[in-house]
């Protein structure tokens, strides 16, 4: 069972001082220890952006691909071989943006991997241009004048493409961030957790203290998280008040499950010498 | 009389199973001993417009469709009008005269042999369905071919459920009969069985080749999006998943089957994609992440003809340069191209242990001509092949004194390859230049020593290369010309040979099969003494010139080129080959 100690690596971390990546970084460590993960079993995969450096933070098995590609690639790695446990990072403009087009997919599939999306609703490794979730009216140097068109809403878009574990944490608040990065790793099948990650240097609107000021925890609202509709209610809250937490999750056969002739067989494990296509080569004659 | 020397065009709208009824047709002649190749032709659309497959059956080794066609089995007007000019004087036409009014000024030519056959009437009278009249044309020939009937009906049965197949094998039978008896022996060509029919060979699609050569290789994870032509090996793979426990997974996009592949071949699963040209731009900067990583792939690239979408569900090879270049950077890879069916098996095979071996993604070049076209060939053999996994590690656990580093520095560029999940190794990599823990890095020694390591690979590569037939000369010993070319041309170049041949023109044929890395030193010793040399392919710029200009600094003496989406009639050829000699 992996220790903090083992957990670390020798790269510097070059992330700002007081970024919200190091609330999920710390949150994500934990998780490992508290569930006994080894190091050896669990595989993690970023994309492109500050979030994709995590994988030079954690001592565990790496992916850093390319920009909005963290879920097909993590999807590869899950599905050739079960055994792993698979965790992808992507940014709000990786995942939301560059990579949406797998966001749905990826979803609906219910492979057994967990995403964690670092939503600090802005650009920040190019310094500070407008993402999909940025507020409308947010200024930055790509809008000069304004984001003109309303921000992306993932947490409903999860939960309208049949998403099993749909929820959202805070960096701000490592404690709830663990528990419910926990709960996912924990969760058969995909599991979502989008978190509000303040970039100090780039997002002069959603602060800590802006976050801080509205989130609230759904649990402390006894919000029943089996119900879809409430839960999709939810999603749609935004302004004083906005929800943190488990917004929805339900037990459904995974992607894999679907594949019962490879059930819980590593496709990693299985001969590649000595395959009969004798039978095929018969049927063509 | 001409016997065993035939070739058939069946044509009609999209969606009358033109394919199907041509290669049963083809099938049928091949278990008579003959040599067969089938084409089809189609227009991106799935109902009504213009399909027809050509099948051609001859009692010598054949490589490509032909020029002219013998017989036209016409289930609709349409194929008349378009294909008369194509038949030969004393050439036949099937068609039911009770549903298509022929007028003479139709065909403008009275050399032809008209037989009609009430397809309809046949298929109405058997209450089947309407798709049946192309096997009534099929017996219709089998009789005037004077061809066994039974073997046809052997085809019939092995193709179709047991009462599907019944029920076609009375519609042959009707059609048949009807032939003898209206029609008797008064066409001109024959079909009979050969001694060559107790041989077993096998018939199929350049699709089907290369998704059995990568089964036979280990393949178990397959991911695609499906485009035209490519499309035909997720076909083939997607039924066999549960028979060879695959994982075979229709993507939201060629990007997402791409990085499916990586992951799945990062987590140590031999994995491939297959796409065309559109498809391949997407994975371009996938392609470049493997590069970096040093994850293996292998990707078919089934050329059609572009710019964009191009001509959709024709053949082209405009896509040479683009396979050798794409992605952004620097860095090794295989770019293969098999000339035909076999090939695409044998070669596929071997991309999967170029690509483990390297750890470097392995491009088969082929195009829609290579990839749908029915060749014939021997039935492939587990003694020509062998699986080569490279410096994986299958153990469960990693024992050594030295920390694992995925991207460790060796004397020739590759690393241990570790899957993730063993024991006492942390298998990290980046799309980031990296160290050889695979930390991401900007050091300038550092990158430079990656750049390095990475093309260390390319020279071993190489090397290696010299064990594989890169480039294959076919011809008499003695050429006046030498004809180079890589992919499907190679079909009709050696069907103008032959026709060259019988004019006594001594003209040799370099197919080159490896184009990255060119096999230099293969090209060379055959062009030093080649008397004039002469590029044929299927494009507008002539890729494979400005390769032999890069690579040997030699400038070929012709260029034979055609990008109309067609592939060249051998005739033609000979006749443009005759031109420049």
């Amino acid at each position: 069972m992996v220790t903090l100690e083992d957990l670390k690596t020798p790269a510097k971390n070059t992330w700002c001082p007081g970024c919200g990546n190091f609330g999920i970084l710390m949150s994500f460590k934990r998780a490992l220890i508290q569930l006994g993960f080894e190091r050896d079993q669990v595989v993690i995969v970023s994309g492109i952006g500050c979030h994709g450096k995590i994988v030079n933070y954690v001592n565990v098995n790496g992916f850093h691909g390319i920009h909005g590609r963290v879920l097909p690639l993590a999807t590869g790695i899950k599905l050739a071989n079960p055994n792993l446990t698979v965790v992808g990072f992507a940014g709000d403009a990786d995942c939301y943006d560059e990579g949406w087009g797998h966001f749905s997919h990826a979803i609906r599939r219910n492979v057994d991997i967990t995403l964690i999306v670092h939503n600090n609703m802005v650009l920040g490794l190019t310094t500070g241009q407008t993402t999909a979730t940025s507020q409308k009216g947010f200024k930055t140097k790509s809008t000069p004048f304004g984001s003109i068109p309303p921000m992306l809403n993932p947490i409903a878009h999860a939960l309208v493409s049949n998403g099993t574990f749909v929820a959202r944490g805070f960096a701000g608040d490592t404690m709830h961030l663990n528990g419910l990065m926990v709960e996912a790793i924990k969760h058969r099948g995909f599991a979502f957790i989008d978190v509000f990650q303040p970039c100090v240097t780039f997002n002069y609107l959603n602060t800590y203290d802006w976050f801080k000021e509205r989130v609230y925890k759904l649990e402390e609202e006894k919000h029943d998280y089996t119900d879809r509709q409430c839960a999709l209610e939810k999603s749609f809250e935004w302004g004083d008040r906005i929800p943190i937490g488990l917004f929805y999750k339900e037990e459904e056969p995974t992607y894999r499950d679907g594949l019962s002739h490879v059930k819980g067989m590593a496709l990693t494990k299985l001969p590649t010498e000595n395959v009969d296509i004798t039978p095929l080569l018969e049927s063509m004659m | 009389m001409i016997v065993n020397k035939i070739s058939v065009l069946i044509g009609g709208e999209a969606g009358a199973g033109i394919t199907r009824s041509g290669f049963l047709f083809a099938k049928a002649c091949l278990r008579g001993g003959l040599h067969v190749f089938g084409a089809n032709d189609y227009q991106s659309l799935i109902r009504g417009g213009h399909n027809f497959y050509i099948a051609r059956a001859d009692a010598e080794e054949i490589y490509s469709q032909a020029d002219t066609i013998n017989l036209l089995l016409a289930l609709n007007k349409e194929t008349i009008l378009l294909h008369k000019d194509e038949l030969v004087p004393n050439g036949g036409i099937i068609y039911d005269g009770e549903e298509i009014a022929l007028k003479d000024e139709d065909l403008n030519r009275d050399d032809l042999k008209l037989y009609s056959i009430p397809l309809r009437g046949v298929v109405k009278e058997l209450e089947g369905n309407l798709i049946m009249e192309n096997t009534v044309a099929l017996g219709a020939t089998v009789s005037l071919l004077d061809y066994d009937l039974d073997v046809f009906n052997g085809v019939l049965r092995d193709t179709f459920k047991p009462k599907v197949a019944e029920l076609n094998v009375k519609a042959a039978k009707m059609g048949y009969e009807y032939a003898r008896e209206h029609y008797g022996e008064s066409f001109a060509y024959r079909l009979t069985k050969t001694d060559e029919s107790r041989k077993r060979k096998i018939f199929l699609t350049g699709n089907e080749a290369v998704g059995l050569g990568a089964i036979q290789a280990g393949c178990k994870f397959y991911a695609a999006y499906p485009m035209t032509p490519a499309t035909g090996v997720l076909h083939f793979m997607a039924p066999l998943d549960r028979k060879y426990d695959m994982i075979v997974i229709h993507t939201e996009s060629e990007i997402a089957a791409i990085n499916m592949v990586a992951g799945a071949f990062f987590a140590g699963t031999r994995a491939m994609t297959a796409t065309s040209g559109g498809g391949f731009c997407l994975m371009s900067e996938c392609l470049g992440m493997m590069g970096m990583t040093e994850t293996p792939a292998v990707i078919m690239l089934a050329q059609r003809p572009g710019p964009s979408t191009g001509l959709p569900t024709y053949s082209g090879q405009g896509d040479l340069r683009f396979a050798i270049h794409a992605s952004q950077g620097e860095f090794p890879r295989v770019v293969v191209a098999p000339g035909d069916v076999e090939e695409c098996f044998y070669e596929t095979v071997d991309a999967f242990n170029l690509a483990e071996k390297f750890q470097i993604p392995v491009i088969i070049i082929t195009d829609k001509y290579l990839v749908e076209s029915h060749g014939v060939a021997e039935p492939f053999g587990k003694n020509r092949i062998g699986i080569d996994r490279g410096l994986l590690l299958t153990e469960d656990e990693y024992v050594s004194e030295e920390e694992y580093k995925r991207h460790k520095f060796t004397d020739d560029g590759v690393s241990l390859r570790a899957m993730p999940g063993m024991k006492g190794a942390i298998v990290r990599t980046s799309a980031n230049e990296h160290d050889e823990h695979g930390y991401t890095t900007d050091d300038p020694e550092l990158t430079t020593k990656m750049g390095d390591k990475r093309f260390k690979k390319l020279d071993v590569l190489i090397k290696e290369l010299e064990n594989y037939e890169t480039a294959k000369l076919y011809g008499p010993k003695e050429a006046d010309a030498t004809i180079l070319g890589w992919g499907s041309t190679k079909g009709p170049i050696r069907e103008a040979m032959k026709l060259l041949s019988k004019e006594e023109l001594k003209i040799d044929y370099l197919q080159i099969i490896y184009l990255s890395p060119f096999p230099v030193a293969s090209v060379q010793r055959i062009l030093k003494s080649a008397r004039k040399t002469i590029v044929v392919e299927n494009n507008k710029t002539s890729q494979l010139s400005s390769l032999i200009r890069e690579h040997l600094l030699i400038t070929v003496d012709h260029e034979i080129l055609q990008y109309n989406g067609r592939p060249f009639n051998p005739g033609e050829l000979s006749q443009r080959i005759k031109d420049v000699l």
